[in-house]
């Protein structure tokens, strides 16, 4: 085992980890505001690459510039969200959250398999292809572009949460919901916004990710587990410790997959999240 | 400790004599169902009833009364199947014995995980045992011992037999096997919800805090509860092992078995000793013909149902079907 392996694990490893940053984030920001862990993350990953999948064969559309159609696409499903499911149960109890989201994480993942079967897809011939040599390591265009397009996604959070109105009313309703509808902030509309945000965030992963990505209904699974386990790491509802965390899943990953056992990855990331949740519960950047 | 408890848990027998008269007849009728003559698909649809009552009943003890949700059950499952299947094949264990070695064993990992993870709690716990789940499912799939990928398939005997637990000419044992498993199953967490452990595993589902200010030790009776409902769970991976004789990583630790024991106790009433077979009995029927009449051929149409009824449910009757129940036929009147 030579440097140069180690040095290219580290580069894979840093830009998915920029990828699950950046869904961890949407995951988190809904979490922020509402306190409910949407179990069904995963699945609006899937939809969100499926969407760039079909763009791509029906239209001919290349998956690089259907991106701002799939961010709509997804923001107006993470309203619907919001409409049909998440305002009835905000109220309910945890265990109820738990079981509706999870509900709908089925509910979307089995409708996806009756109605596009299980195969495998993938885009054939994106914009996007070929790969950049860099001494001796090697990146593939379209996992760079996906990363770094992720990356300004995840500034422009960051930006829009801490610098606008818009975003400032979001803090405040995540704060003290009352306390912000008495100061004129309808906080059911805050909600909306924050799903229509937050899954707009997963919508420009999976955009970017249908370039490379084998695209079937079950994959959003590990990633939302990594995004769960992301959120928790970065400590549930804050949104740059999500960046950190998402570099260090991706970096556990990819060492731990070139190191011991690349099928075992899962566990890896797995005692990851032990360690912190018991050792640091509110996580390495948490607000609560 | 315990002298600072002194609320008394209520009497075993103290129910409505109608409701104990409607269970005795109803247990009677189950005893006597098959002399009328059932056909295997009828028995099939019971068994499954049975089988997957006592599964959410044991996913209820954990999520119902001490309140942490479980999304990785189907691990104890699992390895309740691959004990008998893996003991009988190795060293020609019957599975009388070996069904309580996988009780055993899933007592044990339920501590093992039970210490380090509850004492998280709420979503923390949910992510963690979702974790599990996978996880289990992946180390199986790549354990050569256990047949990695392709699992086991359990060497038949030529004979209905007893003591290898093996019946081919008809489904009537397994009906009679899972039925007396359910009853005690079902007893057990009975006594269990009336008893204090029940109490106090209630006391801790509605409010950690200060159950913990009455001297309850929180972390210590979610372990119980956990390993509790681990040993309910393991015995119906063995008997389905049984049942079915081929096991493999991706039907006994499927994601769907956990999804679909929080989905009949859910559906039933979480927290309820009657939530899981009323869920059972209405939900197995459904998923049973649905895959008869909407066909099998990877549609996930039965898939789709579980999630729009879930998610019906916790928007409109987050209690499940019981409440739609007075409470007072369930329990008797004070008599004061």
């Amino acid at each position: 085992m030579t440097s140069e392996i180690i040095l290219q694990a580290i580069v894979t490893g840093l830009m998915m980890g920029l990828i699950y940053a950046l869904i961890a984030a949407g995951l988190s920001l809904i979490f922020g505001l509402m306190e409910i862990v949407n179990f069904a993350h995963g699945e609006h990953l899937m939809l969100s690459m499926f969407s760039s999948f079909w763009l791509w064969s029906l239209f001919g559309l290349d998956p690089l510039f259907s991106i701002p159609i799939t961010i709509l696409l997804l923001a107006f499903c993470g309203v619907i969200t919001h409409y049909f499911l998440i305002r009835y149960i905000l109220k309910a109890k945890m265990l109820i959250q738990i079981c509706a989201t999870f509900g709908l994480s089925i509910f979307i993942r089995s409708i996806a398999q009756l109605l596009w079967t299980p195969d495998f897809r993938n885009v054939d011939k994106p914009l996007l292809e070929g790969r950049i040599e860099l001494g001796s390591v090697f990146i593939g265009q379209p996992q760079l572009y996906a990363s770094l397009v992720c990356l300004v996604a995840f500034v422009g959070l960051y930006l829009f949460v801490t610098k606008t109105e818009t975003g400032l009313a979001l803090q405040a309703t995540a704060q003290d919901r009352h306390a912000a509808e008495v100061l004129g902030i309808p906080s059911n509309k805050m909600f909306a916004i924050g799903w229509a945000i937050g899954l707009g965030c997963v919508g420009v992963a999976g955009g970017m990710m249908a370039n490379y990505f084998f695209i079937f209904t079950d994959v959003g699974i590990n990633f939302a587990l990594f995004a769960f386990v992301a959120v928790a790491l970065g400590g549930f509802g804050s949104i740059i410790g999500c960046l950190y965390a998402g570099i260090i899943i991706g970096l556990v990953e990819s060492l731990g997959g070139l190191l011991i056992d690349p099928s075992f990855k899962l566990l890896y990331v797995f005692v990851i999240y032990l360690l912190v949740v018991i050792y640091k519960p509110q996580g390495l950047f948490g607000r609560y | 400790m315990d002298k600072l408890i002194t609320a008394k848990s209520e009497p075993l027998w103290n129910t409505n004599n109608k409701v104990v008269s409607i269970v005795y007849g109803l247990i009677t009728l189950l005893f006597a169902l098959p002399l009328f003559g059932l056909n295997s698909f009828y028995l099939h649809l019971f068994i499954m009833i049975f089988m997957h009552a006592v599964m959410a009943q044991s996913w209820n003890v954990i999520a119902g009364f001490s309140g942490q949700i479980s999304l990785g059950h189907g691990a104890f499952f699992g390895i309740g199947a691959y004990a008998t299947s893996f003991f009988y094949m190795q060293y020609g264990v019957t599975p009388w014995i070996s069904i309580f070695i996988g009780i055993f064993i899933s007592g044990v990992f339920a501590v093992l995980i039970g210490i380090p993870m509850l004492r998280l709690s709420g979503h923390y716990f949910a992510i963690a045992t979702l974790l599990i789940g996978i996880s289990f499912q992946v180390v199986f799939q790549r354990w050569d011992l256990v047949g990695a990928a392709s699992g086991l398939w359990v060497t038949m005997t030529p004979e209905d037999s007893w003591i290898a637990l093996q019946f081919h000419s008809s489904k009537l044992p397994y009906y009679y096997i899972f039925l007396i498993f359910f009853l005690i199953s079902f007893f057990s967490v009975w006594v269990l919800s009336r008893s204090k452990l029940g109490y106090r595993l209630r006391a801790i589902r509605d409010d950690p805090q200060a159950a913990l200010s009455l001297g309850i030790n929180v972390s210590n009776y979610k372990i119980i509860a956990y390993v509790i409902s681990a040993m309910i769970m393991a015995p119906m991976g063995s008997l389905f092992a049984q049942y079915i004789l081929i096991i493999d990583p991706d039907r006994v630790f499927n994601i769907e078995i956990s999804i679909i024991v929080l989905l009949i106790t859910v559906l039933g009433g979480i927290g309820n000793v009657w939530g899981p077979i009323i869920g059972a009995s209405i939900l197995i029927p459904i998923s049973e013909y649905s895959r008869i009449y909407l066909g099998g051929t990877g549609g996930a149409v039965d898939l789709i149902l579980y999630g729009l009824i879930l998610m019906i449910i916790c928007v409109f009757r987050p209690n499940g079907l019981i409440s739609f129940i007075p409470k007072d036929i369930l329990e008797r009147k004070k008599q004061r």
